[in-house]
């Protein structure tokens, strides 16, 4: 049986750009999903806020592997069989991550005082000024931090899309440990991968709060 | 002289609480106003229903010729006419004095940056404070604070100015700096409502004085009035020294 060499860490390397390249789909569509979430769920009219609580109660309270199969067996039934794993599992984690990302945002909007909205309509600016100009740039020095944060979650979660035949770190640590069979070895390998893109990400975002807290702007 | 702000018989309750038991004022054209009367008497909601940022359950209210209590009011229009000053500044942290001042002028009436800059600039002058332009409001003390949210208002060029306790948070160095920024502007011939603890400047500044008990417009007359009130909840309010 051969061991541990040069080929597996390529092939583990390899993984790995995948699993990155997942998490970035995630979070970019989860953004811009989730900011449309976060949008709605401010929203003055009872009916849009419904329609994105009612969203993010779903997605929330769904575990992801369940998501994950939702979608991959779900698009099927209705024709898309020969769906690309990496098109299912990214669609899954986009899902995922808009109810998270759109929750975490609302609460930074809602953090915003409202005596900020007050001003902004007194000066008679639309709602829409309100939000852009005065609201969201401050909530988007709120939401940094936790921002990065729940980037990290997504990184570590993309390692459930091997259920839809996604080979990501995770399940290339899988397959390794099938044909070599020295589990210690491989997984420290394959946690040792997860903390390098991870790590970077967290000190990140715990600069950022630190810098937030101290000096504000 | 023409009638800016016409309040008649109005009611405002929050829930079972009733704020404004029939309030009625006139505020006329370069007419400064002063409201006064014990803490929770409804002054401050008076003056935001004058901006409609309540909404009012009985009575009708008139500002610069919107009917402010008809559903149909168009908001911003009225605010177009109104400015009003907050006693927390609520000037916008992520902007600097200038940005701040310039924010409604070029997103609300589509000024370019150079007008909209020019006006800022003319404003900031004006509250005496041309040399902070570019600081946020983090860097600046409250009076100066105070007197950037009196220039950003004072852009928009409106016709009536409403003031709530804009010196409250305030210890009295800084007060006497931004009550001069509002002599100035009464001086100017702006039509101006100001809710104040400030007897003094009442009765200097005011061509009229407002006396709110209990939701209801107890005693009206000029700055005089304050040497000589004729009920006893007025002189009981003049006499505890406020
Ligand atoms: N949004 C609100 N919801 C419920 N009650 C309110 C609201 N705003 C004000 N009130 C109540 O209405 C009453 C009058 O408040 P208002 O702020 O008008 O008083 P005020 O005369 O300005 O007092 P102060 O001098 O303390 O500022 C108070 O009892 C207050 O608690
Ligand atoms: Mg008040």
């Amino acid at each position: 049986m051969p061991s541990f060499g040069l080929v597996h860490l390529e092939f583990l390397a390899i993984a790995a750009f995948w699993t990155i390249g997942l998490s970035a789909v995630a979070f970019i569509g989860g953004g811009m999903l989730g900011f449309v979430i976060a949008l709605m769920r401010v929203s003055p009219s009872r009916l849009v806020r419904g329609i994105a609580i009612t969203y993010v109660q779903v997605v929330q309270g769904t575990p992801l592997l369940i998501l994950l199969f939702l979608i991959y067996f779900g698009l099927a039934i209705i024709g898309f069989d020969q769906l690309p794993a990496i098109i299912a599992a990214g669609i899954g984690l986009t899902i995922y991550s808009s109810g998270f990302l759109g929750e975490i945002w609302r609460g930074c909007i809602e953090s915003v005082p409202k005596t900020q909205w007050e001003a902004a309509e007194c000066l008679a600016m639309t709602r829409w000024q309100r939000m852009t100009r005065v609201i969201l740039p401050q909530a988007l020095r709120i939401a940094t931090a936790p921002t990065v944060g729940f980037l990290v979650q997504i990184v570590k979660n993309t390692s459930l899309a091997s259920v839809v035949g996604f080979v990501e770190l995770a399940q290339a640590g899988k397959l390794i440990n099938n044909s070599i069979f020295q589990p210690f070895m491989v997984f420290v390998t394959v946690a040792v991968f997860y903390f390098i893109i991870c790590f970077p990400l967290s000190a990140w975002s715990r600069g950022l709060e630190r810098r937030l807290n101290v000096g504000r702007r | 002289m023409s009638v800016v702000v016409k309040l008649s018989n109005v009611h405002k309750s929050f829930g079972p609480l009733k704020v404004l038991d029939g309030v009625s004022f006139e505020v006329a054209r370069g007419e400064v106003v002063a409201v006064i009367g014990q803490s929770g008497s409804g002054k401050s909601t008076a003056l935001r229903c004058i901006n409609a940022l309540e909404t009012i359950q009985q009575g009708s209210i008139e500002v610069c010729g919107h009917a402010v209590h008809d559903e149909k009011l168009d908001k911003r229009k009225l605010r177009l006419d109104v400015g009003i000053v907050f006693q927390s500044y609520n000037l916008f942290p992520h902007l600097t004095a200038e940005q701040n001042i310039m924010l409604a002028p070029t997103c609300v009436k589509a000024l370019g940056k150079k007008a909209a800059r020019d006006i800022a600039r003319d404003c900031l002058a004006r509250v005496g404070l041309s040399e902070k332009a570019d600081h946020y409001p983090e860097q600046l003390s409250g009076g100066q604070q105070q007197r950037v949210a009196i220039a950003r208002s004072l852009a928009m060029q409106p016709k009536v100015m409403l003031f709530d306790e804009v010196t409250s948070a305030l210890d009295p160095q800084l007060t006497g700096e931004v009550l001069k920024v509002m002599e100035d502007l009464a001086r100017g011939g702006m039509t101006m409502i100001l809710v104040t603890h400030e007897m003094a400047f009442a009765r200097k500044v005011a061509s009229q004085v407002v006396y709110m008990n209990k939701g209801k417009v107890w005693e009206t007359g000029p700055g005089s009035m304050l040497d000589a009130p004729t009920t006893p909840e007025l002189r009981d309010f003049v006499g505890s020294g406020l």
